[in-house]
C-alpha cells in the first residue's frame, strides 16, 4: 500500500499552487520605493583592449544617475575560484583575477565592462547603447578553439598566462606508469575521441539582482537569483567587496531554476550593491534572455580522448583519458572542481577496473565562463566511459548487456575503493540493470525494430550503466582535494509555542520541491501533520549558515542536518516529558507524536510538550533551558553514490537524419525515497536535459568568438514533443550507509546517465541499418550531423 | 523598445492614408515586428494596425479560388480552409505554437518573406495572387529573394487568392531550434500541371523546382523525381544544415509531399 503521508508518500508539491497560479515572488517581481535601474554594457567583441570609455557621453542623458566602469572596482578583490587545483608538476593553477567589471581587456562577447544606472529601464538602456558606441576597444585575435589556445602561445586570454592553460592535472599521477603498462599489455585497446558539447543552462527565470543600502545602519541587502545565499554572501563580503558579513543580508526568494548556473557569484551582484551605496537608492538589474546566453556560466565543453584496454572477452583492464576542459575567459567559482574532482574521480564508472588514469588540461578561451551544470563533470565522465564501452562491444562483437554484467561491481564488493580515489559505500548494479532490461522489454526489441522498418525508420537501442558521486560533500576529503570551503549543511528546527514548526534550512529550493519533502520527513519523525511544518530558506537573516543546493545534496546533506536537529528536539522533549510525567528520562519513549512512560498509559502529546517549553510553569528550569529550538550542522562522511541503468530506443530517418527518441527507461538506485512523485519528476527533468544535450543543444562560437546560438532561434531546447513518455523505476534501492535518512540524491542522475544511452542507440540504429562505417557522432546528434555521417 | 504612435484604422482607405505618412509601418500579428522592435532593431514612428479592418479578415471562396484576408491569423486559416484546401490549412496549423498562430497572420508572413517561412511556399506553389491596396500581383512576380517582395513603399497586402489544386501537400522539416522550415516543400497538382515550391533552402528565398515540376507533371509519383539531383549552389549553409544537406532535403521532402498529396 503506498503511503499517503510522511516519508514515502507521493505528496503533491505544495509550492506548485503558488507557482502555477502566478503567485510566486521572484526577484524581478519586487518593486521598491525609489528604485533605479542598471543596464550592463557588454563587449560585442570576444577579445579586445579597452582604449577609452567616454562616460561623459552619457552622464548628462535624461534620467542617468551613475555610470560605473572597471576603474571603479579595480581595487576591490576578485571573485575567487573555490577549488585550488595543482598541476601534475606540483605547481598551483593559474588564477587570474575575475573583476566585477572588465578592466583593461574584455575577454568574451558579453563581458560587462561598464554599467549605467538610470531612473527608468528605458533610460538606462538608451544610455548603455550610447556608452557602448562611445567606447573604443582595440580588437585582439580571439582564442576560441581549445587546441589552438594551447598550441599558440602568442595569443593570450590573460596576458600573464602564456599557453592559456589554467592547470594540467593528473589523476592519479602516481598510477600513471602502471596504467600505461596495463594499456600496453592489454589484448585489445579501444580508442575514442569525443566532444562533450557546451550547454547554456537556460533557467526559465533569468538572473536578476537588487541591491539596497541603508545609510542609517550601514547595512546592505542583496536580493538575488541564487542557489546558495550564504555562499554568495561569503563571496561578496570576504573576497569581493570587503563588507562585514553581519552587514549584508542576502535573500534568494523564489528562484525559477538554476541547474548550477545560479550557484556562482556574478559581478552584477557586486555592482548593484556598490551602486546602491553610491546612490542611496535601490538598484535593480534583470538579465535579458540574450544576456543570459552570453553571460551565465555555461556547462560541459570537454574534448576528450579515451582509451580502454580490455580482454577479447570484454573485461576492462585499464582506462586512460586526456581531456581539454574549457573554463572560458575567467574562473567561475567551481569551474576548477568540475572537470577534476567531479569528473576524474568518476572515471572508473560502476566497473571493477584495476587501472585508471585521467589527465585534464583546463584551458582559458575568449568565451563565457564554464562551470558546473546539472551533473557537473559526472555526465562528462559517464559519457566517455559508456561510449567507449559501447565501441568496445562493437569492435569485439560482444553483447553490450553481457559486457556490462561482466564488469559491474557486485554487491559483495562494497565498500569498494576505486583506483581514482573514491569509496563506493553500497549498491546493486546488477539489480538495476536487470530491472531496466525487464521494463524496457529488451526481449521485444526485434519486433519493434521490424515495425519501425515498415515505417521506413531505422531503430536502435542504447544502454548506459552509470554511477555518480553526489551529496556534496565530506569537508575533510574535499579539503584535501583543494576545496576552499566546507560542504556541510545546517538546519534549525523551531517548534513554536502552539506546536507548529518552522525549519530553517541551508538548502535552497529553486524547483526541487523542498517545501513539500522536508515537512514529510518532519511529520514522519515527530508524528504530526505535515501541514503544520513550514520550510524557511533563502534568507541569510533567517537561516543558519548552509551551503545551498547543487550536487544533489539538499536531502543527503541539509536533510540530514534537519534529521539531526529533530533528534535533538526529541531528546529535549523527553527531558521535559520526564519532568511533567514525573518519570525518569530513560523511561520516556517517543512514538506517534506522544512522549510516554514506558509500560504505562501516562503520556504527553508533542503539542503539550511544546507548549510547556514556552510556558514553563511546570518545567525543570534549574536544569533545562526553556524553548524548543535546535540547530544541527551535518558534514557527510562520504559522497553518496546513486547508480542505475538506462535504456533508450531511437528511430532514425535516413532521408533527413532526424533522430526521434521513442522510448526511455530508467532503473535507478537513489537509496531511500522520501517522495516518489518528486523523485520521478527529477528524473524526468534530468533525462529531458540529457536528451536535450544528446540530440538538440549546441552552443556554437564562430572563429571570432561570436556566439552563433545566442537565442532560441538557434539554440534548440528540448520541448515536450522531443521526449518520449519515460519509464522510471526506483525499486532497486540500497540505502546510503552513512547518512541518517539513507538517501543518495536524485537531482542530477537523469542528466548524467542519459546522453550516452541516446548516442549509443543512434549508433546502434545506424549499424543495424547497414551504415557500419559510423562508429561515433558527436553530440548533439542533429539531423544534419547524422545525415552527414551516413553519407560520409 | 522605443516609443511609437499607434493607430488602428477600420478601412483599407484609412490604412492607406495612415501608411502614406513618414515613418509609418504596418503592424499585423506583430509576431515578427514586435520582437524586432523589442530588440531595438526596428523603430517605426507610427504603427498602423491592420487587424481592425473587416475586409482584411477571414476565409471565403470566390472568384479565382480561396480568398484569405491578409490580417487573418494562422489559427483561422487552419480551421476555415480545412475543407477547401487541406494542405494550406495544415500548413497554417503547423506554424509556430498556439500563441504565434493566434496572433500571426498570412499577410504579415507573406509581406515579410522570411526565407524560412511557410506561407511563401504555398503562395508560390499554388500560383496565388497577392492582392494589395493598389494592385494584384502574381506569385511568380511577387517573391524577389530573402525578405524582398514586389511591395512598394506604402503598399500593403489586403488579401491572398489561392487557386485550389486537385491535390497538394506541404511537408516541412523543422529547424530544431526555431521550428521554422529548415527546408519545406509545397507540391500542388493542377489540371495544367504540377507546381513545386521550396522554402527554407535557398539563399534567394522561396523558389520553384522546375525539373521536378516537369517530371511530376508527366507522372505524379515520388518515383518520377528519383533520377533528379538538386544542385547545392545557392543553398543556405548554416549551423543547422549544410548546403548539401538542404539540397538533399529538397528532394526527399518533395518525394514525401507527392506521396502525401491528397
Ligand atoms: C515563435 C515563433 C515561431 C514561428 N514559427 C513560424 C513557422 O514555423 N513558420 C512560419 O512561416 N512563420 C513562423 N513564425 C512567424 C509567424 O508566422 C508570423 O506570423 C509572421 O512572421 C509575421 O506575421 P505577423 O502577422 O505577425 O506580422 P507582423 O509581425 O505584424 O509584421 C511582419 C512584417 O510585415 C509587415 N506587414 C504586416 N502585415 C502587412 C501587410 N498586410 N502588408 C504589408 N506589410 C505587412 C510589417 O510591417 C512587418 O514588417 C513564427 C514566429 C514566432 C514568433
Amino acid at each position: 500500500m503506498p503511503k499517503d503521508t510522511g516519508i514515502g508518500a507521493s505528496t503533491k508539491r505544495r509550492e506548485d499552487i503558488r507557482f502555477l497560479t502566478g503567485r510566486g515572488v521572484y526577484t524581478d517581481d519586487l518593486s521598491l520605493h525609489g528604485q533605479t535601474f542598471a543596464v550592463m554594457v557588454r563587449s560585442t567583441v570576444a577579445h579586445g583592449r579597452i582604449v577609452s570609455i567616454d562616460t561623459a557621453a552619457v552622464e548628462a542623458m535624461p534620467g542617468v544617475l551613475a555610470v560605473f566602469t572597471g576603474e571603479d572596482f579595480k581595487d576591490v578583490g576578485g571573485n575567487p575560484a573555490g577549488w585550488l587545483i595543482n598541476s601534475r608538476d606540483g605547481t598551483p593553477m593559474r588564477e587570474p583575477k575575475r573583476p566585477v567589471l572588465a578592466h583593461g581587456k574584455v575577454r568574451h562577447v558579453g563581458d560587462a565592462y561598464a554599467a549605467v544606472i538610470a531612473e527608468t529601464y528605458a533610460q538606462a538602456k538608451d544610455a548603455a547603447q550610447v556608452l557602448s558606441d562611445a567606447t573604443v576597444i582595440e580588437d585582439l585575435p580571439a582564442v576560441v578553439d581549445m587546441r589552438g589556445a594551447v598550441a599558440d602561445a602568442s595569443n593570450r586570454v590573460h596576458d600573464e598566462i602564456p599557453d592559456n592553460v589554467c592547470f594540467d592535472w593528473g589523476w592519479i599521477e602516481d598510477n600513471r606508469a602502471a596504467v600505461d603498462a596495463a594499456m600496453k599489455a592489454a589484448p585489445h585497446v579501444v580508442t575514442l575521441e569525443l566532444t562533450n558539447n557546451r550547454l547554456v543552462p537556460n533557467a526559465m527565470e533569468p538572473r536578476a539582482s537588487i541591491g539596497e543600502y541603508f545609510p542609517g545602519t550601514g547595512d546592505y541587502k542583496l536580493t538575488t537569483t541564487s542557489q546558495n545565499p550564504h555562499l554568495t554572501r561569503l563571496l561578496v563580503c570576504a573576497f569581493v567587496m570587503g563588507i562585514p558579513e553581519n552587514k549584508l543580508q542576502v535573500v534568494a526568494p523564489d528562484v525559477g531554476g538554476g541547474f548550477g548556473s545560479k550557484i556562482y557569484h556574478y559581478g552584477e551582484e557586486a555592482l548593484v550593491l556598490a551602486a546602491a551605496k553610491r546612490l542611496g537608492r535601490p538598484v535593480r538589474w534583470t538579465a535579458e534572455r540574450t544576456e543570459s546566453f552570453l553571460s551565465d556560466a555555461h556547462g560541459r565543453d570537454h574534448v576528450t580522448k579515451i582509451e580502454m584496454g580490455c580482454t577479447l572477452e570484454g573485461d576492462i583492464l585499464a582506462i586512460r583519458t586526456e581531456t581539454l576542459a574549457n573554463v572560458g575567459a575567467y574562473l567561475s567559482n567551481f569551474s576548477t572542481a568540475t572537470p577534476t574532482f567531479l569528473h576524474g574521480t568518476l572515471m572508473a564508472g560502476p566497473y571493477k577496473v584495476p587501472h585508471v588514469y585521467v589527465n585534464v588540461k583546463a584551458v582559458f578561451t575568449n568565451t563565457a565562463p564554464v562551470d558546473a551544470y546539472r551533473g557537473a563533470g559526472r555526465p562528462e565522465a559517464t559519457y566517455s566511459i559508456e561510449r567507449v564501452v559501447d565501441k568496445m562491444c562493437r569492435e569485439l562483437g560482444l553483447d553490450p548487456f553481457e559486457v556490462r554484467r561482466r564488469n559491474l561491481l557486485t554487491p559483495d564488493q562494497f565498500p569498494y575503493t576505486t583506483p581514482v580515489g573514491l569509496v563506493y559505500d553500497t549498491g546493486n548494479y546488477q539489480a538495476t540493470l536487470d530491472k531496466a532490461v525487464e521494463l524496457a522489454d529488451v526481449a521485444g526489441f526485434e519486433a519493434r525494430r521490424a515495425d519501425s522498418a515498415k515505417r521506413g525508420k531505422l531503430r536502435g537501442m542504447g544502454l548506459s550503466t552509470w554511477i555518480e558521486a553526489c551529496g556534496i560533500a565530506p569537508s575533510h576529503l574535499v579539503g584535501v582535494l583543494g576545496a576552499r570551503v566546507g560542504l556541510y549543511d545546517a538546519a534549525t528546527v523551531r517548534v513554536n509555542a502552539t506546536g507548529t514548526i518552522s525549519v530553517m534550512t541551508g538548502a535552497h529550493s529553486h524547483g526541487q520541491g523542498h517545501e513539500t519533502v522536508f515537512p514529510q520527513i518532519v511529520a514522519e519523525k515527530l508524528g504530526i501533520d505535515a501541514s503544520s511544518v513550514e520550510i524557511v530558506h533563502g534568507d541569510t537573516a533567517k537561516i543558519p549558515f548552509g551551503m545551498g543546493s547543487y550536487g544533489s545534496r539538499s536531502l543527503a546533506v541539509a536533510g540530514s542536518a534537519m534529521d539531526r536537529a529533530i533528534d535533538k528536539i526529541i531528546a529535549k522533549g523527553k527531558k521535559i516529558a520526564a519532568h511533567m510525567l514525573e518519570a525518569a528520562e530513560g523511561d520516556i519513549t517517543f512514538a506517534d507524536g506522544k512522549f510516554s512512560v514506558a509500560g504505562t498509559d501516562k503520556a504527553k502529546t508533542f503539542g503539550e510538550i511544546a507548549f510547556s517549553a514556552y510556558v514553563p510553569h511546570n518545567y525543570p528550569l534549574e536544569t533545562l533551558e526553556p524553548g524548543l529550538e535546535e540547530t544541527a550542522f551535518y558534514d557527510p562522511a562520504n559522497f553518496t553514490y546513486p547508480a542505475g541503468a538506462y535504456i533508450c530506443e531511437v528511430e532514425v530517418d535516413e532521408g533527413t537524419g532526424k533522430v526521434d527518441v521513442v522510448s526511455f527507461t530508467c532503473a535507478d538506485d537513489f537509496g531511500n525515497v522520501m517522495n516518489p512523485m518528486i523523485v520521478e519528476g527529477q528524473v524526468h527533468g534530468g533525462v529531458g536535459q540529457g536528451i536535450g544535450q544528446a540530440v538538440l543543444e549546441s552552443t556554437t562560437y564562430d572563429e571570432n568568438g561570436q556566439l552563433l546560438t545566442g537565442s532560441y532561434m538557434d539554440y534548440a531546447m528540448p520541448r515536450a514533443d522531443d521526449v518520449p513518455f519515460y519509464t522510471v523505476d526506483h525499486s532497486c534501492n540500497t540505502p546510503c550507509t552513512h547518512n541518517p535518512l539513507g538517501v543518495k540524491g536524485c537531482g542530477e542522475a537523469g542528466a548524467i546517465g542519459s546522453p550516452p544511452a541516446v548516442v549509443n542507440a543512434v549508433i546502434d540504429a545506424l549499424q543495424r541499418g547497414g551504415h557500419t562505417h559510423v562508429t561515433h557522432i558527436d553530440m548533439p546528434v542533429s539531423p544534419n550531423r547524422v545525415w552527414q555521417a551516413i553519407n560520409a | 523598445m522605443h516609443n511609437f504612435e499607434f493607430v488602428k484604422p477600420s478601412s483599407i482607405a484609412d490604412a492607406a492614408l495612415a501608411l502614406s505618412g513618414e515613418g509609418a509601418q504596418p503592424l499585423s500579428g506583430g509576431q515578427t515586428l514586435l520582437p524586432t522592435m523589442k530588440q531595438r532593431l526596428a523603430a517605426p514612428e507610427v504603427l498602423v494596425s491592420l487587424t481592425g479592418i473587416a475586409e482584411m479578415q477571414g476565409v471565403c471562396t470566390g472568384d479565382g479560388g480561396l480568398h484569405i484576408g491578409a490580417a487573418t491569423p494562422h489559427v483561422v486559416v487552419a480551421r476555415e480552409a480545412a475543407s477547401h484546401f487541406p494542405a494550406l490549412a495544415a500548413l497554417a496549423g503547423g506554424i509556430g505554437d498556439p500563441a504565434v498562430r493566434n496572433r500571426g497572420t498570412i499577410g504579415g508572413s507573406v509581406a515579410n518573406n522570411d526565407p524560412a517561412a511557410c506561407y511563401p511556399a504555398a503562395v508560390l506553389a499554388s500560383g496565388a495572387v497577392v492582392v494589395t491596396n493598389r494592385r494584384k500581383i502574381e506569385a511568380d512576380d511577387y517573391f524577389q529573394g530573402m525578405f524582398t517582395t514586389a511591395l512598394e513603399e506604402g503598399e500593403f497586402i489586403t488579401s491572398v487568392v489561392f487557386p485550389i489544386p486537385q491535390k497538394a501537400a506541404y511537408v516541412k522539416f523543422n529547424q530544431p531550434a526555431s521550428r521554422f522550415a529548415l527546408t519545406a516543400v509545397f507540391v500542388a497538382k493542377f489540371d495544367g500541371g504540377v507546381r513545386v515550391a521550396v522554402t527554407g533552402a535557398s539563399n534567394n528565398g522561396v523558389f520553384r523546382w522546375a525539373e521536378a515540376e516537369a517530371a511530376l507533371s508527366a507522372d505524379f509519383a515520388a518515383s518520377a523525381i528519383a533520377g533528379l539531383t538538386v544542385p547545392d549552389t545557392d543553398m543556405i549553409s548554416d549551423l543547422h544544415g549544410s548546403a548539401a544537406y538542404r539540397a538533399n532535403l529538397v528532394k526527399v521532402l518533395t518525394g514525401r509531399a507527392v506521396t502525401a498529396a491528397r
